[in-house]
């Protein structure tokens, strides 16, 4: 930092920045371009912006921001006209980009039909307020306070909205009055574990020795989660600074940041990040002059699930390969090269920033008794309305689901959701009233995990899911322990016998046996957690596998090998879309011929189904049963 | 080929548990990890070449044999799974007339499966390149494949 440049100075200049922002006479046009964003296509929106705001001769400020978590709606765009609200469009196509910028911005017209809702100060006729929509009613804004609407490259964005102004205030405190906050605030590791932060950081801190570490655990794994990603693509410095507030507390002069490389997103916004804390002085010697030095460095995973464990991580950054150890030693006593190190996961820390920012006592008013503040969660699956969503800890399955996330897709039934990933548990419908929050998850058999929230409807086959799911943690365990090893393998060979077929009586109690071995039996969480996706499928829909085992039937008409397709006699029109669609060949027929399946040559692909007209809807889905139809091709009857 | 790499030897001179992201750094450059290669790693970490492999073995990124030009990768996370995932890259699979895991025959393609991109809102999703498709189907499959060159 440049002598005589004090934080307040920079902060002067960054809400300087961001006021002009506020109340230029510009239009502003806001677009998210976080990972999920771009799969939506937001790219495509974000040219032909440029283009069309260049053909109507309009002078405008394009903005690129994160994402504000509703990935259903995407693409979206936000504009702001100088004294309106934000007015928020949603699920966009590039065709109607041109019209809706020459109607508002040229002709005033806002377009209620497009719009989703509008933020801020105001109204406008036609357009609820976004945060009174019901996708918004549970949530609250804490840790993704700022996605979406700061831009993410810009750190002066984020100082202008109260960032860094935490560390400000830890750098005059004592490292026991920020523990002591942090105690107050109630924070749980949010990388699913849920051990109180400030307890960590303590052991961390009273560990003896010079040369300590801090890490942030950015390799989110789990299948079906992205909690991280949007928070590190959206707003990176809420991490950062949470990480400098440990660093100091802790006592720690090294950090690094564990990210997968799958990310290469949030990886590219990270180092910008830490490039414009340096320039100001938050990153390196003597920070904001109070004689802390600090560093972060930034560590690419390579693409390991096993990694995601603590000891795991502290391996792979070592350089060797990714294996977990047996603790204690915990690592805040002997962690990364042997010396002191406290890992906590992306959303911790960001949640540290804001504590110290306002205050713990602010941050504990959310949250339940025992679980306190948010947690974001990706809910995902069969859900209407899927995105990252934030709400207190403790709010309801059902009210997330349902409320939140719209029901179940397409009007089905609801029949589990899974939380944790594969390390949680598969819950029921008996269990929609159960709060999120660490206890009541892991009462119910499942767990908190970091965030992933995958809602199964009745198409959803249980005993396919746990397949999956242990064909996911039997590839990825390590190898090191035997019962982890090799009886994941061995629960694997059971369920895939199941989902074809060739189940056996005892199969259920021999898969619960082996779960337990499992459980009891594995080094790490990874093996300890494998064997929850069976055991509460097995507790919570036996009848489910009875029915595989005993009947041959997959009741949600899932399992390849217990199912089967026929062409009903009486609606088939012989129109030849089946044949001509099916990639085997295993459709025989005709012009004004009744079209008939050969069973043997099926492969199941449902592709028949899927292109028989509607108003003929002559190709059904059955298991466990025959239908009675043709040998060969007949004639239609008329 | 220790000319080929040298550049990235320096950078990473004298820094502690290195191994990894230098490996990173050669795939990046070669687009996999042949034996030479290796063999030039083990010399600058001074490690052997079995433990560099052990190493990089353990790690789903690392490939030992080239790539095609174009890497297809269809995420097969839970979320995709739930909304037919499986589907997608069987349709992949069936487009460009290989298995999941390998390259065709004029190294134009390869198949990757990958655990999950993070982009589960948008399930199912294939990444091309460096272009992320979501809400796959099976003919959006052959539309974007078809019109990759």
């Amino acid at each position: 930092m440049k002598a005589g440049v004090t934080f307040e100075k920079i902060q002067k200049k960054a809400t300087l920045q961001w006021e002009a922002l506020q109340s230029s006479n510009k239009p502003r046009i806001l677009i998210g371009t976080a990972t999920c964003g771009r799969a939506a296509g937001s790219l495509d929106i974000l040219k032909i912006v440029k283009k069309e705001l260049k053909n109507l001769n309009i002078d405008a400020s394009v903005m690129e921001v994160g994402c504000i978590g509703l990935c259903y709606y995407e693409p979206m765009l936000d504009i702001i006209k100088p004294g309106k609200p934000r007015i928020s469009y949603s699920s966009l196509t590039p065709e109607v980009i041109p019209k809706l910028l020459e109607d508002y911005l040229v002709k005033d017209n806002p377009r209620p039909d497009l719009a989703l809702g509008y933020i801020g100060e105001g109204k406008v006729d036609g357009i609820p307020a976004l945060f009174d929509l019901p996708v918004f009613k549970h949530q609250v804004r804490i840790v993704l306070r700022n996605c979406g609407s700061i831009d993410p490259e810009n750190i002066n964005h984020y100082i202008a909205n109260g960032g860094y102004s935490g560390l400000v205030k830890a750098l005059s405190m004592t490292p026991e009055a920020i523990i002591d906050e942090l105690k107050k605030s109630g924070l749980r590791g949010r990388g699913g574990a849920g051990f109180p932060t400030w307890m960590k950081w303590d052991f961390c801190r009273k560990a003896p020795g010079t040369e300590k570490y801090i890490i942030c655990n950015a390799d989110e794994g789990d299948p079906g989660a992205f909690m991280n990603r949007s928070l590190l693509e959206g707003d990176p410095h809420s991490v950062l600074e949470g990480m400098v507030i440990g660093a100091y507390t802790i006592g720690a002069n090294q950090a690094y940041i564990y990210c997968r490389a799958e990310y290469p997103l949030a990886l590219e916004r990270l180092g910008i990040a830490l490039r414009q804390m340096e320039k100001y002085g938050l990153l390196g010697e003597n920070i904001l002059g109070s004689g802390f030095d600090f560093r972060i460095k930034i560590k690419e995973g390579a693409g390991a699930f096993v990694c995601g464990e603590e000891t795991s991580l502290i391996a792979s950054i070592e350089g060797k390969r990714g294996m977990p150890r047996s603790r204690p030693p915990f690592p805040a006593i002997s962690g990364l090269w042997g010396n002191p190190t406290n890992i906590n996961n992306v959303e911790t820390w960001a949640d540290v920033a804001v504590i110290l920012q306002k205050s713990g006592e602010w941050y504990s008013q959310f949250g339940n008794e025992k679980s306190k503040g948010s947690k974001t969660f990706a809910l995902v699956g069969k859900v209407e309305r899927t995105g990252l969503i934030e709400v207190p800890l403790g709010t309801k399955l059902r009210e997330i689901i349902y409320d939140v996330g719209g029901g179940i897709f397409n009007n089905r039934q609801f029949k589990a959701v899974q939380t944790g990933g594969p390390s949680g548990g598969c819950l029921p419908a008996s269990m929609l009233d159960s709060p999120a929050d660490y206890e009541s998850l892991t009462a119910a058999g499942s767990i908190m995990g970091s965030g992933g929230m995958i809602v199964m409807d009745e198409d959803t086959c249980v005993v396919d899911m746990a397949r999956y799911f242990l064909t996911f943690t039997q590839a990825e365990s390590c190898g090191k322990c035997v019962p982890c090893r090799v009886g994941t393998r061995q629960m694997l060979n059971i369920l895939q016998r199941i989902t074809r077929g060739e189940g056996e009586q005892g199969d259920i109690e021999l898969l619960e046996r082996l779960a337990n071995t499992v459980k009891s039996g594995s080094l790490c969480g990874l093996g300890q957690t494998a064997p929850n996706p069976v055991l509460t499928t097995i507790r919570y829909f036996r009848d489910e596998y009875e029915d595989h085992i005993n009947n041959k039937h997959c009741p949600a008409l899932v399992c390849k090998e217990l199912i089967s397709f026929y062409i009903l006699p009486d609606k088939c029109r012989g129109c030849g879309m089946c044949l001509k669609n099916c990639p085997v060949t295993a459709i025989d027929g005709g012009r004004k011929m009744i079209h008939v399946i050969d069973q043997k040559k099926c492969i199941k692909c449902g592709t028949c189904l899927e292109v028989c007209p509607k108003g003929f809807s002559a190709v059904i889905k059955v298991s466990g049963k025959k239908i009675k139809v043709p040998e060969k091709p007949v004639p239609l009857s008329k | 080929m220790y000319k080929k790499l040298a550049e990235i030897f320096k950078q990473y001179e004298g820094e502690k548990g290195a191994v990894i992201t230098v490996l990173q750094k050669i795939q990046e450059k070669l687009g996999y990890l042949s034996e030479e290669a290796i063999s030039e790693a083990a010399k600058f970490l001074r490690m052997s070449e079995t433990e560099i492999f052990g190493v990089a073995s353990f790690y789903a990124q690392f490939r030992f044999t080239p790539r095609g030009k174009h890497a297809v990768r269809v995420c097969l996370g839970t979320a995709c799974h739930v909304r037919g995932g499986e589907g997608i890259m069987k349709a992949v699979e069936n487009k460009l007339g290989i298995e999941r895991g390998s390259t065709t025959k004029d190294r134009k393609f390869s198949i990757e499966r990958v655990a999950c991109f993070g982009s589960c809102a948008l399930s199912p999703v294939m990444v091309v390149d460096k272009g992320v498709y979501g809400r796959m189907t099976p003919t959006k499959v052959k539309n974007i494949l078809s019109k990759i060159k």
